[in-house]
């Protein structure tokens, strides 16, 4: 197409010895792009169950994000509400046309929901995560009007929740779970790995939350089968 | 050239950076905090090492394919509706943002921190230009008030002080009440995060950086703690991606590879808060997002370094855990650098870019002690990068006439090995009869470049070989040093 890629393309060439013609060269990258062979994965992720769940509420907790955790889709609401009261935050809500939130009990609350993408001015939004990484605490947000990426960073409260069973230990199976949907060697237009809520340590190399993205990120765990009653804080306790 | 180097200068810019009480004052923030921070990261997982390896195989591996990535790469985004261009140098990279900031009608554009960018010298240029950069990385946006390069890759603002942050904000937000307190660092966060909203919200185009891209996929990725970059490429109709082409990586997998090591060995955590994967602009059916996708891909020199010594220099993934351990850098700071990269990688990949002729100082600021090198998370390894162009400026005859004669006399004896055994043992023998009473020199003939600025030790008596040797022979040498 243009003479600056092929410039840069014969340079490289050129640098390296190579024409790239050479069958065996092109074999080496075509099988190397196909099989996407993983490399070296922590072992702290290989751990399975409850005890996954654990360590996916752990690092997260470590990044400063807060985590609940409810039996089932039908408490997530509640849920939501409770945190924003224990905050003093107004009881508004801005979610994106994901059916899993739709279908959850929001009129049982007194949430005040939107929906849609968010212009900034919206203080509290919710998303459902495509899956959570345990080895860091991550939850991973794909794009779409289901979940709009506009409010993974303009609100100043992000709550995103997460089935447990789309809970993985690392990394390498997310992008498993990933092509499973888009297929190998697609993407959604982005995805979106959040650990903990916004920061900058850029005066005197000292951290604040808050810089540009959510002040506090809150994540509701679901059906993580975390027995009743066994530690629950007040923040996360259910509203009476 | 791009951006004006005052690398020739670098002895000036360091007795400068010396003197400097704020300088000398924010820099204690370095000394202190980023080394423990890795530290801690890398202890709390075992396999760290393993993957410093794999890191490194990986970027190696790319390295030697990175024409047919690279065409894999291009086919992808092309395939989910982005646009890729190519540029040979920075004024062609200028070039093709101008025109893609025009064809947008942006008067405004957004950024988050990238250091191609600033090796390109895009800002200056786009002001030309009539278009008003805004830089939104907190650090980022500090040091474009103030009119300075970052001076350090990863915290930008790392020389200032927080009174000095006040001081431009100030400055520079005159419509805010004059009587607003700003005496708590929190406070200054709050103010720029309220002013840069505004921004984020009316660019017409964002441009970012890329800390990888991905040839499976045609993906892009960004790594910030603040979210800066992911509203800079979430809110503008246009998205541009500035990235040199030694970005690019084969796979996902590949990635989260060079992810495991990349926020561990920058900031200590264990990843950074947002990790951000981009393929192409807005689908059917999304409500945000950019219109369009422009990918900018910058050779500015790189193609030329592959297959030389210092093509190990374009695995560094841009961490800056080299300059956090470096005890020169710790005196000096980023600006006496003199141009764009500072610390140890700077002085490597300087005088690749720049020339050795500019640059050529910069390896010299080194003690070789090793802590670059041995906290690299794709192993590269800088004292040898930079003995290298110590070599080559002595063969181009760039080096100082007193340093080619010094050199060139210590050869003599150097290639005697009987001589220099008989001259260190008189040499050192005088030297110690001269110094018995004080124990040091405040001068000494042929050494003015040394005591001017500290005394020189006097020896003990006995040369260093004739040590090692009688220690050898009583088995210390095979003890292993603790």
């Amino acid at each position: 197409m243009s003479t600056a890629r092929d410039e840069i393309l014969a340079s490289i060439r050129r640098s390296l010895g190579v024409t790239g013609a050479e069958r065996p060269r092109r074999a080496i990258v075509e099988e190397r792009l196909a099989r996407a062979p993983a490399g070296v994965v922590p072992a702290r992720g290989g751990v399975t169950g409850r005890a996954r769940i654990e360590l996916f509420i752990a690092q997260a907790e470590a990044a400063l994000a807060t985590v609940a955790e409810v039996d089932a889709p039908a408490d997530v609401p509640a849920a939501i509400a409770a945190w924003l009261r224990s905050h003093n935050l107004p009881a508004t809500l801005r979610r994106g046309t994901d059916p899993r939130l739709a279908a959850m009990p929001w009129e049982d609350t007194p949430l005040a929901l939107d929906e849609g993408p968010s212009d900034g001015s919206d203080l509290n939004a919710v998303s459902h995560a495509l899956g959570g990484v345990a080895e860091t605490g991550t939850c991973a947000l794909v794009s779409g009007p289901e979940n709009p990426s506009t409010l993974n960073f303009l609100p100043d409260n992000h709550i995103v929740v997460v089935d447990a069973g789309e809970i993985v230990g690392d990394y390498e199976s997310l992008w498993a779970r990933v092509r499973e949907k888009a297929g190998k060697g697609a993407m959604p237009r982005t995805v979106n790995w959040i650990t903990g809520p916004s920061r900058s340590a850029d005066i005197e190399q000292t951290m604040f939350l808050g810089a540009h993205g959510p002040r506090r990120l809150h994540i509701v765990v679901v059906g993580g089968g975390k027995a009743a009653g066994s530690g629950e804080t007040a923040e996360n306790a259910p509203p009476a | 050239m791009s951006v004006h180097a005052t690398s020739p200068h670098f002895k000036e810019n360091a007795h400068h950076a010396l003197r400097d009480v704020q300088l000398q004052r924010a820099m204690g923030n370095v000394r202190v905090g980023f080394i423990d921070k890795r530290a801690k990261a890398a202890a709390k997982l075992p396999e760290f090492e393993a993957l410093r390896d794999s890191a490194r195989d990986i970027k190696n591996h790319t390295l030697a394919h990175l024409d047919l990535y690279l065409e894999a790469y291009v086919a992808k985004v092309e395939a989910s509706g982005g646009i890729v261009h190519f540029a040979r140098d920075a004024a062609e990279a200028r070039r093709i943002v101008t025109d893609i900031c025009r064809e947008a009608g942006a008067r405004t554009v957004t950024k988050g921190k990238s250091m191609i960018s600033e090796e390109i010298g895009l800002n200056e240029h786009l002001a030309g230009q009539g278009i008003e950069p805004v830089e939104t990385d907190l650090g980022e946006y500090i040091i474009q008030l103030r009119h300075e390069a970052p001076s350090h890759i990863i915290a930008p603002a790392v020389h200032v002080n927080a009174s000095q942050v006040e001081e431009e904000f100030r400055r520079a937000h005159t419509h805010l009440d004059a009587a607003r307190d700003l005496s708590e660092p929190v406070n200054l966060l709050t103010e720029a995060r309220g002013i840069l909203r505004e921004r984020f919200l009316a660019a017409d185009v964002g441009i970012t950086g890329a800390n990888f891209l991905v040839a499976e996929t045609g993906t892009s990725i960004i790594v910030t703690n603040e979210g800066n970059g992911d509203l800079t490429q979430i809110l503008p109709k246009t998205h541009v991606v500035l990235a040199s082409i030694e970005k690019l990586v084969p796979t996902l997998e590949d990635v989260s590879q060079l992810l495991r090591v990349l926020a561990r060995s920058a900031t200590g955590q264990e990843l950074s808060v947002y990790t951000t994967f981009s393929t192409g602009p807005r689908r059917v059916g999304d409500v945000d997002g950019p219109e369009a996708y422009h990918v900018v891909l910058i050779d500015n020199g790189r193609s030329s370094m592959l297959g030389t010594n210092f093509e190990e220099m374009l695995r560094c993934i841009r961490c800056g855990a080299c300059m956090n351990h470096c005890p020169v850098y710790h005196a000096v700071g980023g600006h006496a650098y003199g141009w764009v990269y500072p610390g140890p990688m700077g002085a490597v990949l300087t005088p690749s870019l720049i020339g050795v002729d500019k640059g050529g100082h910069l390896p010299n600021a080194s003690t070789f002690c090793g802590r670059c090198e041995s906290v690299c998370p794709v192993r590269i390894p800088l004292p040898k990068l930079m003995r290298h162009w110590r070599e080559r400026e002595f063969e181009r005859h760039l080096s100082p006439a007193t340093v080619r004669s010094g050199l060139k006399a210590w050869a003599f004896f150097a290639k005697r090995p009987a001589l220099y055994r008989l001259a260190t043992r008189v040499g050192m023998n005088l030297l110690a009869f001269a110094g018995r009473s004080k124990g040091r020199f405040s001068s000494l003939p042929f050494a003015s470049g040394w005591t001017k600025y500290r005394d020189f030790p006097a020896p003990q008596g006995g040369t260093f070989q004739e040590r090692f040797a009688r220690e050898r022979a009583a088995g210390a040498g095979r003890r292993k040093v603790a």
